[in-house]
């Protein structure tokens, strides 16, 4: 079957989106954007195509098997992954354990690491079986480090294998885990997902032949800041600002304005009736006012960037924040503290002063018209998307908002459709 | 063979550069008298014709950026005092002041025996020559250009200008080098500035070509440097564009394309006008990254701030102080935005260019104000889409690649998707 795909390479995450022939979403992929873009692209299209697959999985039994077994089988097969990169974690703390301790030290090491996967294995199974396993972020290295992190701290022991000589292990290996293409397509693991739940024959057959569907890529685009990395030619890079007009305009046709918050740029962009770019701003040489900012945010709160956007939207009365610049926000924030304003009220204004930026974009690029869509992964951010709801409202009236769950795969998205032209 | 002569031009300019420093080098033992003046409404022929030296502080700054010695100089200038967002060319000339006033050549620069400052439109001009005059003490002279602010010179600002240079501008002159006025000799400067300025325009003109044989902004910018500095007027001049129009109209006879940094241009995507300055300390960074597009700038306004002559404005021995006064009331800097926007609305039809960018300069404020007006005002008559980047003069630490390659290449992508009516 063929297919194309688009790849966005950006600062923070890099995202692979595959279409079908009729440009029907068929697979998703995203991980973060490490040192190595090559990597990042490659992870991210391997796990594009296994979605792909269980989405042909999904189509080929459709009315017949459902969604909660093919759910079971989704979380079986992620469980299946990640046992495979926690064993060659493991191998490879092993080798360094050789490699870098003394004779004395390396058994009682060894000794350690063994408990530790163990239980981390344990735990993963017992999160396969929960029905309702707790949320968690999916990219391995944070699953792994927290996981590796709390245990540590539990079982180290100070006179001996020390809390930092654990840590030390694992900063040291999980980049290599990470940086070193191991195989976790969908045929290296779907059959041991397939045991796992016990072959149910309702689907069995149909995994069978939905494994041996040969993926012809037909084409491929690729996107954001990265890009140049990719082994594609010219003409099969996209700028990231044609591939969030045209990926916005797709999801919502009547899209004429797209505003695209992303890690450090902030684009606000004007497109046609066929989602072609008439017209954009860009952000100057400083990230202020982009997703950058509200991660010094996090830190400097001391929070996960996820808790960010639910703790603002508990605010009262939205502090005013004037600073959009990342230093002088922080600064700002602690001297909000230390007179006593609420924490949800000051992030809630510099959540607002985020958009306030965005807007003096969005007017340079002409305005805001109906209908607006908002992109990138900022879009993910319930505080920003009511900020700018609001800004919005305030200076260009009734405007129908669109904001897409899928927001952050809006480059990729756009890069596919371009992929389709490009093949056809 | 036609390389030799194209270097023949080139190699002309650089000896007369050099020999018109190494004069002002000299000049405090030969007793040659000295005036500093800007580009815009540069008074050379009437200088010259006393036999003073022109010494143009612009030229100095932007040549300091082009050698990246700029920072330094701005570095300097700021421990003085003056703040970031001031231009940068004031900085700049400051701090080569400051550090022992080294022009771009390596040679000494002489102090003034006068500053002659011509008021064409931008206010930091005066204020550029307090501070010179606070350095060095010498008589200054304000010659006011009434501002072009209904579209048109009037007679009766032709009236006011020379009577100006009649009653102030020439006898200052006349106090500074112990000359009397001679005005035979300043018709004979104005003939010979009319020829060399017929070859500039027929150079500039070539452009029309396709493919054009000439850069109208990155390769003008070398073209105009004789005739905005010290040159007019001299038989140097005349030799000078003389043989750039001969080795220009060659190329054009070939069917040839610019030289840009990496080599010729012949394939040549977009025809592009650009409105402002180039940033200096990047310059061929910047221009590559258009060269790489296969863009080539057919027309720029920027290679018109020390004259417009392809409207058909030639310097006329016949009335020579009537005719300095309507070439500096002239100047790209003293036309209004709507006499800006209808010249770059011409040269989109004349030249059939495919787009129009803006380089916005982040520390000219003379420039700027108004630049996103223009842009949708000439979208709207032209139907041609606008680009926007920004960068500075030369200021290194205003100008960010990725962002601006970043800007450049999504606008030639929303040109080819506009060409192609790309409808995914
Ligand atoms: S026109 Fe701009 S660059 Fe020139 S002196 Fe004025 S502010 Fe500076």
């Amino acid at each position: 079957m063929r297919c194309v795909i688009g790849i966005d390479l950006g600062s923070t995450t890099t995202k692979a989106v595959i279409l079908d022939e009729e440009r029907r979403v068929l697979g998703r992929g995203i991980t973060n954007s490490r040192s190595n873009y090559d990597l990042a692209a490659a992870v991210a299209r391997s796990e594009a195509y296994v979605t792909a697959r269980f989405n042909l999985l999904r189509r080929e039994v459709a009315g017949r098997v459902d969604d909660a077994m093919l759910e079971r089988l989704r979380r079986a097969f992620k469980l299946e992954q990640t046992l495979h990169q926690l064993r060659r974690l493991r191998e490879l703390i092993d080798e360094e354990i050789d490699r870098s301790h003394e004779n004395g030290l390396r058994r009682p090491l060894k000794d350690a690491i063994a408990t530790m996967f163990e239980r981390i294995e344990r735990e993963e199974e017992e999160r396969f079986a929960d029905p309702n396993p707790p949320k968690r972020s999916d990219f391995f290295r944070d699953a792994a480090g927290s996981a590796f992190n709390r245990i540590a701290e539990e079982i180290a022991d100070p006179t001996g294998v020390t809390f930092d000589m654990l840590l030390g292990l694992y900063d040291k290996c999980i980049i290599r885990v990470e940086n070193e293409p191991l195989e976790l397509g969908f045929r290296d693991h779907i059959g041991a997902a397939l045991e796992r739940i016990g072959r149910p024959p309702e689907i069995a057959g149909a995994v069978d032949r939905v494994a041996r569907v040969e993926l012809e890529e037909a084409a491929s685009v690729g996107t954001g800041y990265g890009r140049a990395r990719l082994p594609f030619p010219k003409e099969q890079i996209r700028s990231e600002i044609l591939c969030h007009g045209l990926g916005a305009h797709a999801m919502f046709p009547g899209t004429r304005t797209v505003l695209d918050i992303g890690g450090q740029d902030t684009k606000a962009i004007q497109v046609d009736e066929n989602g072609i770019v008439t017209s954009f701003q860009m952000n100057d040489r400083c990230a202020a006012g982009c997703g950058r900012y509200l991660g010094y945010i996090a830190d400097e709160m001391n929070i996960g960037l996820h808790e960010l956007g639910p703790l603002a939207s508990k605010c009262h009365r939205c502090v005013k924040i004037n600073s959009t610049c990342t230093v002088f926000a922080g600064a700002e924030l602690r001297e909000r503290l230390s007179l006593g304003e609420r924490r949800e009220d000051i992030l809630a204004g510099l959540h607002r002063a985020i958009v306030v930026r965005a807007m003096s974009l969005l007017a340079r690029s002409g305005g805001v018209f109906n209908e607006f869509t908002f992109t990138g992964g900022v879009a993910k951010n319930e505080a920003a998307v009511r900020a700018l709801r609001e800004l919005v409202h305030e200076n260009y009236g009734d405007i129908s908002m669109n904001v897409s769950p899928d927001s952050i795969y809006t480059g990729a998205y756009g890069a596919a459709l371009f992929a389709h032209e490009v093949a056809n | 063979m036609s390389d030799v002569q194209k270097d023949r031009s080139m190699v002309l300019q650089k000896q007369m550069i050099a020999r018109h420093f190494e004069r002002l080098e000299k000049a405090p033992e030969t007793g040659e008298p000295v005036v500093y003046t800007f580009v815009p409404g540069n008074l050379t022929e009437l200088i010259r014709s006393f036999g003073a030296l022109p010494v143009l502080p612009e030229i100095n700054a932007l040549q300091s950026g082009m050698r990246k010695r700029s920072g330094d100089f701005i570095n300097e200038a700021e421990k003085s005092g003056h703040s970031e967002d001031v231009c940068t060319y004031v900085k700049c000339d400051i701090g080569m002041l400051k550090s022992g006033n080294i022009g771009p050549t390596g040679t000494r620069l002489p102090k003034p025996d006068l500053l002659l400052l011509s008021y064409t439109g931008c206010y930091t001009f005066m204020k550029w020559f307090e501070l010179l005059r606070e350095e060095y003490d010498c008589p200054t002279v304000f010659f006011q250009v009434p501002y072009q602010g209904d579209g048109a010179i009037e007679p009766q600002h032709k009236e006011y200008m020379v009577k100006q240079l009649r009653d102030e501008v020439i006898p200052a002159l006349e106090k500074v080098t112990g000359k009397k006025y001679d005005e035979d000799r300043l018709k004979e400067m104005l003939a010979l500035s009319a020829q060399a300025e017929e070859d500039l325009v027929a150079v500039l003109q070539s452009a029309k070509n396709k493919p054009s044989p000439i850069d109208a902004y990155f390769g003008a910018v070398y073209y105009v440097g004789p005739i905005f500095s010290a040159f007019r007027g001299t038989p140097e001049g005349v030799e000078y564009y003389k043989e750039l129009r001969r080795e220009v109209e060659q190329r054009v006879a070939e069917g040839r394309g610019p030289i840009t940094p990496d080599g010729p241009l012949d394939d040549q995507k977009y025809r592009i006008v650009v409105e402002g300055p180039p940033n200096w300390t990047h310059f061929r960074d910047f221009w590559r990254m258009f060269a790489e597009e296969g863009a080539v700038v057919v027309a720029s306004t920027y290679t018109k701030v020390g004259g417009v002559y392809d409207f058909g404005f030639r310097h006329d021995p016949n009335d020579p102080l009537g005719t300095l006064a309507e070439y500096c009331a002239g100047c790209y800097t003293n036309i209004n935005l709507p006499g800006r926007i209808a010249m770059i609305e011409r040269y989109i039809r004349d030249y059939d260019a495919d787009g129009f960018i803006i380089n916005s300069v982040k520390s000219c404020n003379s420039f700027s104000a108004g630049q996103l007006m223009m842009v949708r005002e000439i979208e709207r008559r032209t139907g041609i889409p606008g680009g926007f980047i920004e960068s500075d003069l030369v200021d290194p630490r205003y100008f960010s690649a990725a962002n601006i390659k970043n800007r450049l290449e999504s606008y030639f992508q929303m040109i080819d998707a506009r060409r192609m009516g790309v409808s995914a």
